[in-house]
């Protein structure tokens, strides 16, 4: 791990004993595959704690042997104080997970769904109608009460497992990837949602998630996690800081030559050029609106053209691509398929 | 026990919710109860036999007025006048008649001769059902015919005579007792196998995983709703199956009693043996792939269909412990029968131990953990 996120952990670890989630040196194998490799990470009281990384990192490993879905190889991990292996019963009594795949009941109502859970989690009956109010009202979806839940929308249904698990009042919530398949609004919405919840129940969550967006604008603090291994820790600002440079420039030229990663390296405040497919080029520079200038100068000078120039500050895809050394969008791009290059089109 | 019965209760809401569980765990049994019921039920009629008489003598006179009695009265078969033998013959092979009778020349006089006198029967016997009934028929039409005209005061042939201890039972009622077992089991397979398998690929199962439940409480609710679900249409195609097939039994209320015992042990028999099955199944594949196989399995070494004195060792082996052999010997105890708990008790015996019995040995088998 980094100096910047080494030290993000080490702040915490001290703290690991009064953390509500404490993962020490946690390791999952499967025979000879090392799914989790060795990761450590505490999560504070009332802090919404996001685990970053691309399909096949080890979040979701990591996220269901904390719930005790899975039994840890080696190492320990402690959730509101209880061991997962140890004292998986009480760990479940406090906890609630929102898994990745959509499992309500088509065929129950939203109450009858709701009420199921609370009885699994025996909550008396007396609280039970009211906890159901509270959660309904809480992801706003008390007037669908009585409708049955082949007729929500998905996003409705997001919030309706939402809904159910925190219908037993949980002190910790955890949610595996709450916002994949789901429009940019019903996105937004389920983050306001969030951010709401942890105001009003003081929760703690741990969300995963490959959405560097999702990341940023709900986590108080991430792990970027990669083949099993957190590479990275700390608040979204203390990881963007952590990358050299402020801004990031992206620039593609009509022609592709060997010489531009020299020559942009050159320029006045860049700390880091990383070429990309198609001669496209992200320069990582502490002031943008200089290097912008001097890029579009020095290309005037070679009696180049820029095809394509933008400006931006640096983002988690940028953190993700100086810690792992590609991004995490072409990770989920290459996952879905590779397009062959249309016939008689310019590279 | 609270969160057992919420198990139960998420079940039994689906189920009833979508009644299409119940309608496809009976399908099947009620189709093969109308369809296996009325076609291997009845007996031979309207056979085509040809009759070549070469004879012509009173004697072939009386054969030919033989055959057209039966032809007027129970009808298994009407004859046909054919000229020629190897016509006949040829035609009995391409199909157009199922058998031809040869009355051969000089036929009256042997006959009044007492020269062994001879008709000739020839059968298709590709078709062992069709030949064997024209052949029984023939038979018991020679044999009329060989009665003396007067009896002898010491009577030479020794008569059987058969006391039947129940009314004559139609092939319907006899396959009842399969068509109950079977829509059990399938209610068992697709409600208990199926469904378990796929909730299991969903991730429900991982959602009662994070809870508190016991691996106890999720075994047994999921166990109890689906002993239930096949008590329901173990009940539903005994009240149909009765009524098509025309038996007052399920009328009287101690007979109902024995049968809801019995359906109750089929249940947990079943169920049992189907969790034992598919408790370290993950793939949703697997119970559609064994349901045909398991089908034939059991369903059909039991005496459904056919008596198990017909089988040979290796199939009675089978059969021995199969719970569907129980399941139907109960059944039709009560149902054909009204033999009481008396007639039932082994089965019921060998089905509540066999039930139990695989839900002990499923229980530890099952993980509390993906």
């Amino acid at each position: 791990m980094t100096a910047v996120s080494a030290s993000a952990l080490s702040g915490k670890a001290g703290a690991a004993a009064s953390a509500a989630i404490a993962v020490e040196n946690i390791v999952k194998r499967y025979g000879d595959f090392e799914a989790v490799k060795g990761v450590s990470f505490a999560v504070e009281e009332g802090e919404i704690f996001g685990l970053l990384g691309p399909n096949g990192a080890g979040k979701s490993t990591l996220i269901r042997m904390m719930t005790t879905l899975i039994p840890v190889t080696s190492g320990r991990a402690l959730v509101g104080g209880y061991d997962v292996m140890k004292d998986s019963d009480a760990v479940r009594r406090m906890i609630g997970v929102i898994p990745q795949a959509l499992t309500s009941d088509q065929d129950l109502t939203v109450e009858e769904n709701l009420s199921i859970y609370a009885k699994l989690y025996s909550v008396p009956r007396a609280e039970r109608e009211r906890n159901i109010t509270e959660v309904l009202e809480a992801v706003d979806l008390l007037k669908w009460r009585g409708a049955q839940t082949k007729t929500l929308s998905g996003g409705m249904r997001r919030r309706l497992e939402i809904a159910r698990g925190l219908v037993h009042d949980p002190r910790i919530f955890f949610l595996d990837e709450p916002t994949t398949g789901l429009d940019p609004v019903s996105r937004i919405a389920v983050w306001e949602m969030l951010n709401h919840l942890k105001k009003t129940r003081n929760l703690t969550m741990l969300v995963t998630t490959h959405y560097m967006e999702e990341a940023d604008r709900l986590c108080d603090r991430i792990a970027i996690v990669d083949h099993g291994t957190l590479v990275a820790l700390g608040t979204p600002v203390e990881l963007k800081q952590s990358v050299p440079g402020s801004n990031v420039v992206e620039v593609q030229f009509n022609r592709e030559d060997s010489e531009w990663q020299g020559r942009l390296q050159k320029l006045t405040g860049v700390t880091e050029v990383q070429s990309q497919s198609a001669g496209v080029y992200r320069v990582l520079t502490s002031n943008g609106s200089q290097t912008t200038t001097q890029l579009v100068e020095l290309a005037a000078s070679l009696n180049e053209q820029l095809t394509a120039l933008s400006v931006q500050n640096t983002s988690l895809d940028d953190v993700f691509v100086h810690y792992t050394g590609r991004q995490l969008r072409d990770e989920q791009v290459k996952a879905v398929f590779t397009m062959p290059p249309r016939p008689g089109a310019q590279p | 026990m609270n969160r057992m019965l919420a198990i139960v209760e998420r079940e039994m809401r689906k189920f009833f919710r979508s009644p299409v569980l119940m309608i496809m765990s009976m399908m099947l049994p009620l189709v093969q109860l109308v369809i296996l019921g009325n076609a291997f039920g009845g007996k031979i009629r309207g056979a085509r036999v040809a009759v070549v008489d070469y004879d012509h003598g009173p004697q072939a006179v009386k054969v030919r007025e033989a055959f057209d009695s039966v032809a007027v009265n129970i009808a298994t078969f009407t004859t046909i006048d054919y000229q020629n033998e190897n016509q006949a013959r040829d035609d009995v092979r391409t199909g157009k008649v199922d058998a031809a009778v040869i009355i051969p020349a000089q036929y009256s006089r042997r006959v009044y001769a007492q020269d062994a006198p001879r008709l000739g029967l020839v059968v298709d016997n590709s078709d062992q059902f069709m030949s064997g009934s024209i052949e029984g028929e023939m038979q018991s039409l020679v044999d009329a015919m060989n009665q003396p005209v007067i009896q002898p005061r010491i009577v030479n042939n020794i008569a059987l005579d058969i006391v039947e201890l129940y009314p004559f039972v139609e092939y319907m009622k006899y396959l009842l007792s399969g068509s109950i077992a079977l829509a059990m089991y399938i209610s068992v397979m697709i409600g208990g196998g199926m469904l378990y398998i796929d909730d299991k690929a969903r991730g429900v199962h991982e959602g009662y995983l994070v809870t508190p439940i016991s691996k106890l409480e999720l075994v047994m609710g999921l166990n109890i709703a689906g002993a239930i679900k096949a008590v329901l249409a173990g009940i539903s195609l005994t009240v149909i199956g009765s009524l098509m097939a025309g038996l007052g039994v399920i009328f009287h209320p101690m007979a109902l009693v024995q049968l809801f015992a019995l359906i109750l042990g089929t249940s947990i028999a079943f169920n049992g043996m189907m969790f034992l099955m598919m408790v370290r199944v993950d793939d949703p594949l697997v119970p559609r792939a064994m349901f045909g196989v398991l089908n034939t399995l059991l369903f059909f070494p039991s005496g459904a269909i056919y008596p198990i004195a017909a089988f040979p060792p290796w199939l009675r082996a089978i059969a021995v412990v199969d719970p569907f052999t129980y399941a139907i010997h109960g059944f039709k105890a009560i149902l054909l029968k009204d033999g009481g708990f008396v007639a039932i008790q082994y089965d019921l015996l060998f089905l509540f131990t066999f039930g139990i019995g695989t839900l002990l040995i499923a229980t530890p088998l099952f993980k509390r953990t993906l």
